[in-house]
């Protein structure tokens, strides 16, 4: 049933898609436009943008900090993703075993998944606290040394990391759990039939099924680890010695705490490069695994 | 035996996430002088740490912005998601497969790239400090429609013609025929933006300063990070809890709604 009277479909479809095109004129197209613009030029909002050529470029390649600050985010995203991966593939495996009360479990680790980043970084603000911590208590309880969890430079951003898994890994949890009940029984037990020991069954036949959820799972933490902001943003501010210094919040700096918007510009258009590449690669890597 | 590790091990991840949070709901309650007590008992339970969040900050006002951003940016989104995703599933018109392409094509796009000029955009507009800064460039998600635009595929062409036949006009059909079927989109958009905009921080951060319009996790946010909570560990515990428990409450009764959600999206991306 396709009507061959074209006209007022045509008409109908551009009203009723018009939400989406201005949407995309003002909030995408143009800013997207007007970032090629401003990474051209010096501009505090207040005073007449100023052209500049390719300094900001230049002053970009010499910007220790940023790339520090980049280096920081990919440290948080080196520890994050593999122990991310572990722990829930850990959990959903449990999860996928014939037990009870599945659902409250699966709804426990989901929690902190749901709860605002501020909530979790100012609760594990607590928890890290050199003195009075609750960790540290506990440490000092075993008669073990307390740890300088977001005090010492080595640690913070490791501490950062953890508290990131700690509050994403239940939704992880759900997607292995889907991905787990996606693999037929009857491998498993030809599996049992031959001998296989569960630990072979776990690499030779689990690992394997799952290979596009991990993939799903390193695509979806590295997008939301190269935002990370509010966590150290309340967590440390970037500190100590700007080891937690991560690159939103060196862009977010410089653009309203200095004022820079066209260096800013000019940051967050390299560093969304950056992304848009290592994301793409990671993209390509499945493709080819799959074919 | 088997069976016991696995409940064992079970058990003590549930308390590895779950008791942090009642540690903070406890401890928000304790007098300051005992907050640093890894146990959730106290005999000198007090209302204090509330008390001082109520008397430094609006923090009633900064939940009522919420609440009120929050609605606002999901209603629109439903609807408009659901008005573009007829539009692109179920009319035929020149230039449909283009906004596909685009729409599919912008969701690559990371946003640190548009951060800097849409703040500039919102102060051409004159939008900063004022609701529509925090509400207008949420009004649609391209996620949203695309939800919508999957789900209407599915539904059968019969549908649609016996409408025509009563006489029923494409908006008619998708608001008595298709938003009845769409239930679970309906949810699962819902959701999504509603904690999406729920726990949002670094827009109202960019285009929010005067503290009347400030969201409450922004609101939380300053007063634990702008000293206004003079390092009272009660106090910022206290607002913490203000700002997880109605999300936490809607979540004890939906819980399923909220993970089937959460994980929809995440398989669709």
């Amino acid at each position: 049933m396709k009507r061959k009277s074209k006209n007022p479909e045509n008409r109908l479809g551009h009203l009723m898609s018009l939400p989406y095109t201005l949407y995309f004129l003002l909030f995408v197209g143009f800013p997207l436009v007007f970032s090629f613009i401003l990474i051209f030029h010096k501009w505090n909002v207040i005073t007449p943008m100023e052209w500049v050529g390719l300094r900001n470029f230049i002053r970009l390649s010499q910007d220790k900090l940023f790339f520090q600050s980049i280096l920081n985010t990919l440290k948080f995203l080196i520890i994050h993703i593999p122990l991310q991966i572990v722990v829930a593939l850990l959990l959903a495996v449990l999860l996928n075993q014939k037990i009870k009360a599945r659902g409250f479990f699966r709804a426990v680790y989901f929690l902190p998944v749901i709860v605002s980043g501020v909530v979790i970084t100012l609760l594990w603000r607590q928890l890290y606290a050199y003195d009075s911590g609750l960790l540290n208590t506990l440490l000092t309880k075993l008669g073990l040394s307390r740890i300088p969890w977001i005090t010492h430079p080595d640690w913070a951003m490791p501490s950062i990391a953890i508290m990131a898994t700690w509050k994403n890994v239940g939704l992880y949890i759900v997607l292995f759990l889907v991905g787990l009940q996606g693999i037929p029984r009857y491998l498993y037990e030809a599996a049992e039939i031959d001998g296989a020991r569960p630990v072979q069954q776990f690499f030779f036949i689990t690992l394997p099924a799952l290979n596009s959820t991990i993939v799903l799972v390193i695509i979806l933490s590295t997008i939301g680890g190269f935002s990370l902001f509010i966590e150290p943003f309340v967590m440390t501010g970037g500190g100590p010695v700007n080891s937690t210094l991560s690159a939103m919040l060196y862009i977010y700096n410089q653009a309203f705490y200095f004022g820079h918007m066209g260096y800013a510009a000019t940051l967050g258009f390299f560093f969304a490069v950056i992304v848009l590449i290592i994301v793409l690669i990671q993209k390509k890597l499945v493709e080819q695994k799959d074919t | 035996m088997k069976k016991f590790w696995i409940y064992l091990f079970l058990i003590v991840g549930g308390l590895i996430f779950a008791y942090p949070f009642l540690w903070m709901i406890s401890a928000s309650f304790k007098p300051e002088m005992e907050i640093s007590h890894v146990g959730l008992w106290s005999s000198h339970y007090t209302l204090e740490s509330y008390k001082a969040v109520m008397h430094k900050i609006p923090i009633w006002r900064s939940l009522f912005n919420s609440l009120f951003v929050s609605s606002c940016v999901t209603l629109s989104v439903i609807f408009f998601g659901s008005i573009v995703g007829y539009a692109l599933s179920r009319l035929r018109f020149f230039g449909r497969d283009l906004i596909l392409g685009v729409i599919l094509f912008t969701m690559v796009i990371p946003f640190q790239i548009t951060l800097i000029p849409m703040y500039i955009l919102m102060v051409k507009f004159g939008w900063v400090d004022s609701y529509a800064a925090l509400i207008v460039p949420g009004m649609i998600s391209t996620f949203g429609i695309l939800l919508f635009r999957q789900f209407f595929l599915d539904i059968p062409q019969d549908l649609i013609d016996a409408a025509r036949i009563d006489g029923c006009n494409d908006l008619m059909i998708l608001f008595r025929i298709f938003w009845p079927l769409s239930r679970p989109v309906i949810i699962t958009v819902g959701i999504i933006s509603f904690m999406g905009s729920w726990n949002d921080v670094l827009w109202p951060l960019i285009v929010i300063r005067v503290r009347e319009l400030m969201t409450m996790p922004q609101m939380v946010t300053l007063f634990a990070v702008g000293g206004q909570a003079e390092a009272q560990l009660g106090a910022e515990l206290a607002a913490a809890t203000l700002l997880a428990v109605p999300i936490i409450l809607v979540y004890a009764f939906f819980q399923r709604y909220f993970i089937e959600s959460m994980a929809t999206t995440g398989l669709k991306n």
